[in-house]
C-alpha cells in the first residue's frame, strides 16, 4: 500500500477509492487550502470555514454516529505540491470526501488524479464556470452567475460602452469572453480589453489606455495580489468610472484592507459576503466564526461556500446511509435544497452546480458595502446552453469536461 | 487598443517611462551593489525590500507621519542586513553559488516569519500625492515624478561614496585585492559589513518608498522585485552605478513603449527579450561591453 502511493501507482489500491470500506478507519475528509503563499489570503478563510463545519457536525454527534476526521496540510499554494497531496489523500488517508483549492489552475491540476481515483471533490471558489464532471461538485457561482448580474445592471446604470481588463490566464480569459457572450446578447459595445499578466504591479499604461477610451464602466476580472495595485492606482489618478467585477472585494476584502475611497464604486457579482451576515433563521455564522477564529480576517464568499458545502455532504450521507462516495455522490445527484447563510439554495443534479442567490454589492466612498438587485441565477450555461441545448447532464452520462463559451458562441 | 499619437499620449508614455525607470533602478541597486562589490548572489534580497515595507508599514498604522515610519523602516533593514552578514553572509565570500543557495533559504525562512508573526496582510498605504493630469491623461507624481527623482539621486550619491570619499577607496580596494588592503592596513572585515549594510539599506529604503506603491503588504510581495532586480544587473554588467543606470534606461524604455504601443504584456515580454539579445550579444553587460571597449581602444 505505501509502495502504491509512493510510485503513484494506483492500479492497485483502486479498488479502495469507494473509501471507509472495511470499516477499520474512521470517516476522513480532506482539506486542501492555501494558507502559505501567493493564495494565502483568500485560502485561510476557506480552511477556517471547512474546520469551522466539521467541528460542528462533531459536536453534535457527528455523521451516522461517527467522528469525522480532519487531514489537512498546507499546500502553500504551489499546484505541485498540490498533486502530491491530492494522491497522499486519496491513496493513503482514503478520504471520503475533499475540499480543494483556490484558483481554476490548481484544480485543473488536480483534477486528472480526481478523475482517474473518482474522488468525491467540492470545488468551492467562484469561477470561469463549465466544469461537467462526475464526481466534482464546483458549487461556487460561476462567471455567467457573477458578471450576469453585475454587468446588466452596470450598463443600465452609467451606459453601455465597457472597457474589459482580466488577468492573463483561464480564468481572466474565459472570464472576459463572458463579459463578451453578455455584451452580444445586450447589445453592449467593448470599447477595449486587456489581458494582464499575473505578475504586473504597475498599472500606469492601463489607466492611460482607459482615460483614451473613457468608457461607462470597467469590466475587472483581476487577480491576486500583484493586481490589487490596480484599485490604488486608479484612486491615485481620480480615475473615477465604476467597476463592474467578479473578483474584487468578496474574496480579498480589499475595501478593508484599503484606505477610502481606493474601491468607491465597485460593484461585484456576489453570492455571498461577510456583511451579508446569515440569512438563516436564528443562526450566525459570522460570529460562530468569529468565535472560533479570533484572529481570522474575513469570513469571505468561498468560505461560505465551504460551510454550506460541508453540510450538503452531511446530509448527503445521511440519505445514502454510508460514506460510500458512489452511493454519496447519486443522493447529490438528485438535487438538493440546502439553507445556506446566503439564503435557500438549491443543488442541481444535473450539472452539479448551484443555483444562488447572486446580488450586487457596491462599495460606496466611505466603503461601506450595499448590496442591490438580488436575483436568483441557476447554472444556465451548463444546464440549457452546451451540447446544442441539450446540456451537460452527469447522472446520465459520465464525463470529465470543461466546457468553455466559445463551444456555444461566437467570441 | 494602441494610443492615439498625440502630445497628451506622448506625455503619457514618458510618464510610463520615468515610472518603470524608478521602480528598475530602486528594486536593483541595493541587489548590485551587494553583488558587484562583494561578489554575493543574494536571492532573499526582494524579502529585504519586504523587510522595509513592513518597518514602515508597521509604525505607519501606528500612527508615525509616513516620512519617519520610512525611516524605521530603512534602520530596520539595515540592522537586519548587518546580523545578516555577521550570522550567515560572511562565511559565503566567494562562494558564489553556496551564497545563492544560503540566502534562498533565508528568504523561505523570512517570508515565512513574516506570515507567522504578523499575519496573511497588512493593511495598504494609500499613494500619496496625487496626480498630474495632461489632457485625458494623469499620471501618480509618487511613482512617476519622486521615485524617479529619488532613484537618480540615490546613484548619484552612491557615485560620490565610491569614487570621492576615503570609505569608497577602502572599499574598492578590499573588494579588488583583500590581501594587498589588509596589508595596506584597511580593517576588510568592517568594509564587508559597512557595505552589506549599504546594500542592506538600499534595500531598505526602496521598500520604505514602494510601502505606499506597493499596493496589497503580504509576505509573499519579495518576489515582486526580483525578476526586475535580477535582469538589470545581468544587463548592466560589473560596474554598479552606471551599470545599474544604463540597464535601468535601457529596459524601461522597452517595457514603456511596448506597454504604450501594444499593451502590458507585450511591454514584459518586449523587456525580457531585449535582456536576452542583451546578454547573448553583451556577455559582460553593458558595462562590461564598454569596459572592453576600452581597452581595445588603449591597446590600439
Amino acid at each position: 500500500m505505501l509502495a502504491a502511493v509512493g510510485t503513484g501507482l494506483s492500479i492497485s489500491v483502486a479498488g479502495c477509492s469507494g473509501g471507509g470500506d472495511g470499516g477499520s478507519s474512521s470517516p476522513t475528509v480532506g482539506i486542501l487550502e492555501d494558507r502559505s503563499g501567493n493564495f494565502q489570503l483568500n485560502g485561510t478563510s476557506k480552511w477556517q470555514a471547512t474546520r469551522l463545519a466539521i467541528e460542528e457536525i462533531n459536536e453534535a454527534g457527528g455523521i451516522l454516529g461517527e467522528e469525522i476526521e480532519i487531514v489537512d496540510p498546507d499546500p502553500q499554494s504551489d499546484n505541485q505540491r498540490y498533486q502530491e497531496l491530492t494522491e497522499r489523500l486519496i491513496l493513503q488517508d482514503q478520504v471520503d470526501a475533499l475540499w480543494a483549492g483556490y484558483s481554476s489552475a490548481t484544480r485543473e491540476a488536480i483534477r486528472p488524479i480526481i478523475n482517474e481515483n473518482d474522488q468525491l471533490y467540492f470545488y468551492t471558489t467562484q469561477y470561469e464556470g463549465g466544469v461537467c464532471d462526475s464526481t466534482i461538485f464546483p458549487v461556487g457561482a460561476t462567471a455567467r452567475q457573477q458578471l450576469g448580474i453585475v454587468t446588466p445592471y452596470l450598463a443600465e446604470q452609467y451606459g453601455e460602452n465597457i472597457y474589459i481588463i482580466a488577468a492573463d490566464y483561464n480564468f481572466g480569459q474565459l472570464s472576459g469572453d463572458w463579459v463578451n457572450v453578455l455584451a452580444q446578447e445586450n447589445g453592449y459595445n467593448i470599447v477595449g480589453e486587456e489581458y494582464i499578466p499575473l505578475s504586473e504591479t504597475d498599472f500606469s499604461s492601463v489607466i492611460n489606455r482607459i482615460q483614451q477610451e473613457d468608457p461607462d464602466f470597467i469590466m475587472s476580472m483581476l487577480v491576486g495580489a500583484n493586481h490589487e495595485n490596480f484599485y490604488d492606482q486608479r484612486a491615485t489618478n481620480d480615475l473615477d468610472i465604476p467597476i463592474g467585477t467578479s473578483t474584487a472585494m468578496a474574496q480579498g476584502f480589499e475595501h478593508k484592507r484599503y484606505d477610502p475611497p481606493a474601491l468607491t464604486d465597485v460593484y461585484c457579482g456576489v453570492s455571498y459576503m461577510e456583511e451579508l451576515g446569515d440569512l438563516r433563521e436564528g443562526e450566525d455564522l459570522v460570529a460562530d466564526f468569529y468565535d472560533r477564529w479570533p484572529d481570522a480576517n474575513y469570513l469571505n464568499q468561498e468560505a461560505q461556500n465551504n460551510y454550506f458545502s460541508v453540510y450538503l455532504w452531511r446530509d448527503a450521507v445521511e440519505e445514502a446511509g454510508t460514506f460510500d462516495q458512489e452511493a454519496v455522490i447519486e443522493v447529490l445527484e438528485q438535487g438538493r435544497d440546502v439553507s445556506a447563510p446566503s439564503g435557500d439554495l438549491t443543488l442541481d443534479g444535473a450539472t452539479h452546480h448551484m443555483e444562488h442567490e447572486m446580488r450586487v454589492a457596491r462599495a460606496d466612498e466611505s466603503h461601506e458595502i450595499s448590496f442591490n438587485g438580488q436575483r436568483r441565477i441557476g447554472p444556465s450555461f451548463l444546464r440549457e446552453e452546451v451540447e446544442g441545448g441539450e446540456g451537460c447532464n452527469l447522472p446520465e452520462e459520465d464525463q470529465t469536461t470543461q466546457y468553455v463559451p466559445s463551444d456555444v458562441y461566437d467570441v | 487598443m494602441p494610443f492615439q499619437i498625440s502630445a497628451a499620449s506622448l506625455g503619457a508614455l514618458f510618464f510610463q517611462f520615468l515610472n518603470s525607470f524608478g521602480f528598475i533602478v530602486l528594486a536593483t541597486v541595493g541587489l548590485a551593489i551587494i553583488f558587484g562589490m562583494m561578489g554575493v548572489i543574494n536571492l532573499a534580497h526582494g524579502e529585504f525590500i519586504l523587510i522595509g515595507v513592513y518597518g514602515t508599514a508597521l509604525p505607519y498604522h501606528a500612527g508615525v507621519p509616513l516620512p519617519i515610519a520610512m525611516l524605521v523602516g530603512v534602520f530596520v533593514t539595515t540592522v537586519f542586513g548587518v546580523i545578516v552578514e555577521r550570522a550567515i553572509v560572511r562565511h559565503f565570500y566567494d562562494r558564489l553559488l553556496d551564497s545563492m543557495v544560503a540566502t534562498w533559504g533565508l528568504s523561505l525562512v523570512v517570508a515565512q516569519l513574516l506570515l507567522i508573526v504578523f499575519g496573511s496582510s497588512l493593511d495598504s498605504i494609500s499613494t500619496p500625492l496625487g496626480n498630474v493630469d495632461y489632457g485625458p491623461f494623469s499620471s501618480s507624481v509618487y511613482r512617476s515624478i519622486l521615485l524617479p527623482i529619488v532613484a537618480i539621486l540615490v546613484l548619484v550619491g552612491l557615485y560620490a561614496l565610491f569614487t570621492r570619499t576615503e570609505f569608497g577607496v577602502k572599499a574598492r580596494a578590499t573588494i579588488k585585492d583583500p590581501e594587498t588592503a589588509r596589508a595596506m592596513g584597511i580593517d576588510t572585515d568592517r568594509m564587508y559589513v559597512t557595505t552589506f549594510a549599504i546594500g542592506s539599506a538600499l534595500a531598505g529604503l526602496t521598500g520604505a518608498l514602494s510601502a505606499p506603491s506597493l499596493g496589497s503588504i503580504t509576505p509573499n510581495r519579495g518576489g515582486t522585485f526580483l525578476v526586475e532586480a535580477f535582469v538589470a544587473v545581468v544587463v548592466g554588467g560589473p560596474s554598479v552605478i552606471i551599470g545599474t543606470l544604463s540597464a535601468a534606461g535601457i529596459l524601461s524604455v522597452f517595457n514603456a513603449s511596448g506597454s504604450f504601443f501594444v499593451d502590458t504584456f507585450f511591454g514584459q515580454m518586449l523587456m525580457l527579450v531585449v535582456a536576452i539579445l542583451a546578454l547573448r550579444l553583451l556577455p559582460g553587460g553593458i558595462t562590461g561591453f564598454i569596459e572592453s571597449w576600452r581597452q581595445r581602444r588603449g591597446a590600439e
